[in-house]
């Protein structure tokens, strides 16, 4: 613990990080750009996210981190246990305990409190990276609040087949200003960002962090005739019988049994211990 | 103050007391209205706690300082220099400004972003003489429903957030005690 700074980075570090988000909360949705550094883990792995989280987090905090809902997979144990090394503070996987969560591609099924952070990963944060390569052409298209391209990707996913097809990432407006990359977070987690709790967005690669402040107005962009749907699979979790959480398919054996279970591993295993 | 507390006063745990502090600074940025405590810092006269111990969690080398009237004395340049290296400039270069309502306006001194970069916007620690969730009406991003502070000026602060996404955003600090109120905040003057 003594060979660490608290949580690993550097104090400069750390205010340009700070002065960063402050800027993310006062213009909700806008990206800042920040001197992002390396970090002991490979772009993609969270390097943003663990930015973020490093310059958040008090020693009393309680850290819970997911990847995909999960909170025994690679990347959520190697990022729990980096902070338990370099910043001394208490880890759980249950997500009422935690202060500070960080996330990759999940918002938890537990509605979130005031007292609670979300920290997102995300790999790329300009929504329209994919419509427009050139990030001075983005920057003007979100000074001019020009939009239109991103109702036309929408409106080819329609003609196509017949139903917005973009089931994940799926672009946000903040604030009646901002369009957003939410992260590549399920579509069916999009309703829940108007939520009581801080978001912040950190990606690593890209050095941009962003920012929704509690209660801020989040809409996912629609058509009146073709409305904004928060889908999952039709199906019950197969373990814990939960109707109303995100489920992971998963395939049992060769011949193609498959299984759906909840996404979010805390949800899934709190239903299962409160029914034995 | 003499010249040999110019060196006190500042974190005694740095990495700790910045990150209690910016915590309580975060949450009001993020929730406008709300009064927290924030603490760790004995900056010299006039600066209060609050104050000084946000110019310890934000500021450094890379930041521009300006100090307006009282706040801009002996002690306290040397005390900021000492302890953050932030350079003094004037109001339209910085990134950060402090002092009182009146030694800091008019408002229109401060850089207020470009459209491409609202982010390059002064950010004004407005000491108060009080500090309550009493006067003008606040509602907006970080509000569940409406919320209420202490404005010194309600009619300027109203000009500010008409300039959304672009404009200055502010801490208000008295005692021990600080609040924010970001640009995208609306106001809705008492009455």
């Amino acid at each position: 613990m003594s060979d660490y700074n608290f949580a690993y980075l550097d104090e400069q570090t750390k205010r340009m990080i700070r002065r960063a988000i402050l800027k993310g909360l006062a213009v909700p949705g806008y990206q800042v750009p920040f001197a992002s550094r390396e970090m002991p883990m490979p772009y993609g792995w969270g390097t943003g996210g663990v930015q973020v989280s490093a310059a958040t987090l008090t020693p009393e905090d309680r850290l819970k981190v997911i990847d995909q809902g999960a909170d025994d997979t690679t990347n959520a144990v190697s990022i729990r246990k980096f902070f338990e090394r370099t910043a001394g503070v208490a880890t759980t996987e249950m997500t009422q305990d935690a202060t500070v969560i960080q996330t990759r591609h999940r918002i938890p099924e537990a509605e979130l409190t005031e007292d609670q952070i979300l920290v997102y990963q995300v790999p790329i944060p300009e929504p329209l990276r994919f419509l427009e390569p050139r990030e001075t052409e983005t920057r003007k298209m979100h000074s001019l609040q020009e939009y239109g391209l991103m109702h036309v990707k929408l409106y080819e996913d329609i003609s196509q087949h017949g139903a917005i097809s973009t089931a994940y990432a799926y672009p946000v407006r903040v604030a009646e200003r901002y369009v957003m990359d939410p992260s590549p977070i399920p579509k069916f987690d999009n309703p829940k960002m108007e939520m009581a709790a801080i978001q912040l967005f950190g990606a690593g690669r890209e050095q941009r962090i962003y920012a929704v402040p509690p209660y801020t107005r989040v809409v996912s962009l629609d058509f009146e005739d073709y409305p904004f749907e928060a889908t999952k699979a039709d199906h019950a979790c197969d373990l814990c019988g939960a109707e109303d959480s995100y489920l992971d398919e998963v395939i049992m054996d060769d011949a193609g049994t498959r299984m759906f279970v909840c996404s979010d591993t805390d949800y899934c295993r709190s239903r299962r211990e409160a029914a034995a | 103050m003499d010249g040999s507390n110019l060196y006190a006063g500042g974190f005694r745990d740095a990495p700790v007391d910045a990150a209690h502090a910016f915590r309580a600074a975060m949450t009001a940025m993020a929730r406008p209205g709300d009064i927290r405590r924030i603490a760790g810092a004995a900056p010299p006269a006039p600066l209060s706690v609050a104050a000084g111990t946000l110019l310890l969690t934000l500021c450094d080398p890379e930041t521009r300082v300006h100090l307006g009237g009282a706040a801009d004395n002996d002690a306290v340049r040397q005390w900021l220099s000492f302890h953050t290296g932030a350079p003094l400039c004037d109001a339209g270069e910085a990134d950060f400004a402090l002092g009182s309502w009146a030694d800091l306006m008019p408002l229109s001194r401060y850089r207020i972003g470009t459209p491409e970069y609202p982010d390059r916007s002064a950010t004004l620690i407005v000491e108060c003489e009080t500090l309550e969730n009493v006067g003008a009406e606040l509602s907006g991003p970080g509000i569940r429903d409406t919320a209420r502070l202490s404005l010194p000026d309600a009619g300027a602060l109203q000009g500010n957030a008409m300039l959304y996404p672009l404009g200055c955003d502010f801490f208000f600090t008295c005692g021990d005690r600080v609040a924010a109120l970001p640009r995208s905040t609306t106001i809705r003057a008492e009455g």
